[in-house]
C-alpha cells in the first residue's frame, strides 16, 4: 500500500501540446507591487485603498461559488492565494498539461476600473512590470498582457505606446464590464494603439462599473451571476459591431474571453436579420454583422459548452468557425478546463492539434 | 482479477478523513464518514480531478422555495474542480446518477484474527490480531 498523488503526465493517451490563452496570476500579498509602483502610490494605497464603483471596494462585484473563485487543490501548501505560487503552477498545470505557452490574465485590483484614473494608471504600469518580473522572466512559458486603465483613454494608450515594442506581451486586456459599452468611441483611441502595435483586444470576463450584471438587475445566485457573462459578452460585441469598430479599424483582432460558445451563431445571425431590416440606422456598416465577427473576433474555449451530443459540439464549432477557437484552461479557477477532458468530442489529432495549439501559435504569432 | 487488499486499521483513518491508496495501479479514495468507510476511484468522471481533494459536503434538498432539508452530513464528495457531487455509498453523482458516477469499491471492516488466518497473511501490511482493518476489493 502506498498513498500517492496523482500522477496526471501519465494518464494521456497521447502527448499534449498546449497554448492555454487564460491563466489567472496572483500576489502572495500587495506588497509585491510595491517594487513597481510609485511611493506617491503605494502612500494613496496604504491611506485610501482601491475604489471601484461598487461597494465593499476590495470584494468581487458578486460572491464567487469558492473564495477567489479557485480550484479548492489549487492553494499553495506556503500559503497565498490560487496562482500566486508559480512552483505550483509548473507542477500542477504547465507541466502535466503541455503547456507550452500560457497567457497571463491578471484580474485583481481591475486597474481599468478604477475611480481614481491617476492611481488606476499607476496600477496598470505596476502590474504590467509586475508580470514580466515575476512571471515572465521567471518561467519563459508565460507571456503577459498589457492591462490598460480603459476609462482615461490617454493614459491606456500611453501604456499600450510603452508596451508594445516588448515581445513579454502578446494582448491588451480589458474586462468588458466598463463605464460605456466598449464600441462607444471614446475607447477608439485604444483600438487604434492596439492595431498600431499589432496586439489583439482581449475582453475577458469581469468588471466592476456599478451597472447590475444582467439586463434585468442583480440576479440572487452565483449561477445566475455566472451565465451573466455571456450577456456581458453579448452586449458587448453587438456594441462593437454596431457602433462601426471593426469597419473603422478593420485590422483590429478582439479576442472574447470566458464568455461561452453556444450564443456566437445565434447572435451573428440575429445581428444580420436585424441588420437586414435596419441597416440605414447604421449605414458605417458596410457588411453584415456576421461578416465582421466572422473576420475579426476570436473566442477563447473555457467554459466549453457540454452538449448532449457530440456533434453539437461540432456544429458549434463549424458555426463558429474552427480557426476562431483559442483553447483556455482558466487556471487556477473553479471551472478549470482540462486539455484531456473539456472537449467532449471524438477529435482528429489535427483538430485537436489546431484547437488546442495550432490556432494560438497562429494567432499570437508565436514561433 | 478481484484482489483483497489491507489498506488501513479502522483508527488510522478518523472520521470525516480519507485516505489515498492506490491499489492494483488504481488510486481509490478510502473515507470515514462517522464511523463508516467507503471506498471509491479518485479520478473525477467529468473532467478527471482528484476527488480525494473534494470537500465532503451532506446533501441539500428543498421541497418547495424557501425550504430546504439539510441530511447525509458528510456522505457525499464534492469534486474540487467543478463541485459535482457524488455519492459515497454509490458512486453515483447526483444530478446525473447514470451517466456520470465514480467507480465505488466493496470495503469490509475486519478483524485481524480472521485476516491472519485467512488468504491475506502474505500482504506485507503487518497484522496484529487484535486490531479493525479495512479490506478493500479490487
Amino acid at each position: 500500500m502506498s498513498t500517492i498523488e496523482m500522477d496526471r503526465s501519465q494518464s494521456a493517451k497521447y502527448k499534449l501540446r498546449v497554448i492555454d490563452c487564460d491563466i489567472h496570476p496572483a500576489m502572495t500579498s500587495w506588497t509585491e507591487v510595491h517594487p513597481y509602483l510609485e511611493k506617491r502610490w503605494i502612500d494613496h494605497l496604504s491611506v485610501y485603498g482601491s475604489h471601484l464603483r461598487h461597494a465593499f471596494s476590495e470584494a468581487l462585484s458578486h460572491p464567487r461559488m469558492s473564495p477567489d473563485a479557485a480550484r479548492i487543490d489549487a492553494y499553495p501548501d506556503e500559503g497565498g492565494p490560487p496562482g500566486s505560487s508559480l512552483e505550483l503552477m509548473r507542477k500542477q498545470h504547465l507541466d502535466p498539461n503541455g503547456v507550452e505557452v500560457g497567457m497571463l490574465i491578471p484580474l485583481r485590483w481591475n486597474p481599468g476600473s478604477q475611480r481614481n484614473l491617476d492611481f488606476g494608471a499607476a496600477l496598470t504600469r505596476a502590474m504590467n512590470t509586475w508580470q514580466v518580473e515575476r512571471w515572465v522572466k521567471q518561467e519563459p512559458r508565460l507571456r503577459a498582457s498589457v492591462l490598460v486603465a480603459q476609462e482615461d483613454t490617454d493614459a491606456a494608450v500611453a501604456e499600450i505606446d510603452a508596451r508594445g515594442g516588448d515581445p513579454n506581451f502578446k494582448q491588451i486586456l480589458i474586462l468588458p464590464r466598463t463605464d460605456e459599452l466598449l464600441g462607444r468611441r471614446r475607447y477608439w483611441p485604444i483600438y487604434e494603439a492596439a492595431v498600431r502595435h499589432n496586439l489583439p483586444i482581449t475582453i475577458h470576463v469581469g468588471g466592476t462599473n456599478g451597472h447590475p450584471s444582467t439586463g434585468g438587475g442583480w440576479p440572487s445566485y452565483y449561477m445566475e451571476e455566472h451565465h451573466s457573462v455571456a450577456q456581458t459578452m453579448q452586449a458587448v460585441l453587438t456594441s462593437l459591431v454596431f457602433e462601426g469598430v471593426f469597419e473603422r479599424f478593420p485590422k483590429l483582432r478582439v479576442v472574447i474571453m470566458e464568455g461561452g460558445l453556444g450564443w456566437i451563431p445565434s447572435l451573428s445571425a440575429r445581428m444580420d436579420k436585424h441588420w437586414s431590416r435596419l441597416r440605414s440606422e447604421v449605414p458605417h456598416l458596410r457588411r453584415p454583422p456576421s461578416e465582421y465577427v466572422r473576420e475579426q473576433v476570436w473566442f477563447s474555449t473555457q467554459p466549453m459548452e457540454e452538449p448532449a451530443s457530440a456533434a453539437e459540439l461540432i456544429d458549434l464549432f463549424d458555426r463558429i468557425g474552427w480557426d476562431r477557437l483559442l483553447f483556455s484552461t482558466d487556471y487556477p479557477h473553479w471551472d478549470f478546463d482540462d486539455p484531456r477532458y473539456a472537449i467532449k468530442a471524438n477529435l482528429s489529432e489535427a483538430q485537436r492539434d489546431q484547437l488546442l495549439y495550432g490556432n494560438s501559435r497562429n494567432f499570437y504569432g508565436l514561433g | 482479477m478481484m484482489a483483497r487488499h489491507i489498506v488501513a486499521t479502522v483508527d488510522e483513518i478518523a472520521p470525516g478523513q480519507r485516505r489515498l491508496v492506490s491499489l492494483n495501479g488504481r488510486e481509490i479514495g478510502i473515507f470515514n464518514v462517522d464511523g463508516e468507510y467507503f471506498a471509491v476511484g479518485n479520478r473525477c468522471p467529468h473532467e478527471g480531478a482528484s476527488l480525494c481533494k473534494g470537500r465532503l459536503v451532506g446533501l441539500v434538498e428543498s421541497s418547495e422555495p424557501g425550504s430546504y432539508q439539510y441530511s447525509r452530513r458528510g456522505e457525499l464528495i464534492r469534486c474540487p474542480w467543478h463541485g459535482w457531487e457524488f455519492d459515497l455509498r454509490t458512486g453515483k453523482s447526483w444530478c446525473e446518477p447514470d451517466r456520470t458516477k465514480v467507480r465505488s469499491y466493496e470495503l469490509k471492516v475486519e478483524p485481524g484474527g480472521a485476516l491472519v488466518e485467512g488468504a491475506l497473511r502474505a500482504e506485507t501490511f503487518p497484522v496484529s490480531v487484535e486490531k479493525q482493518y479495512i479490506v478493500v476489493e479490487v
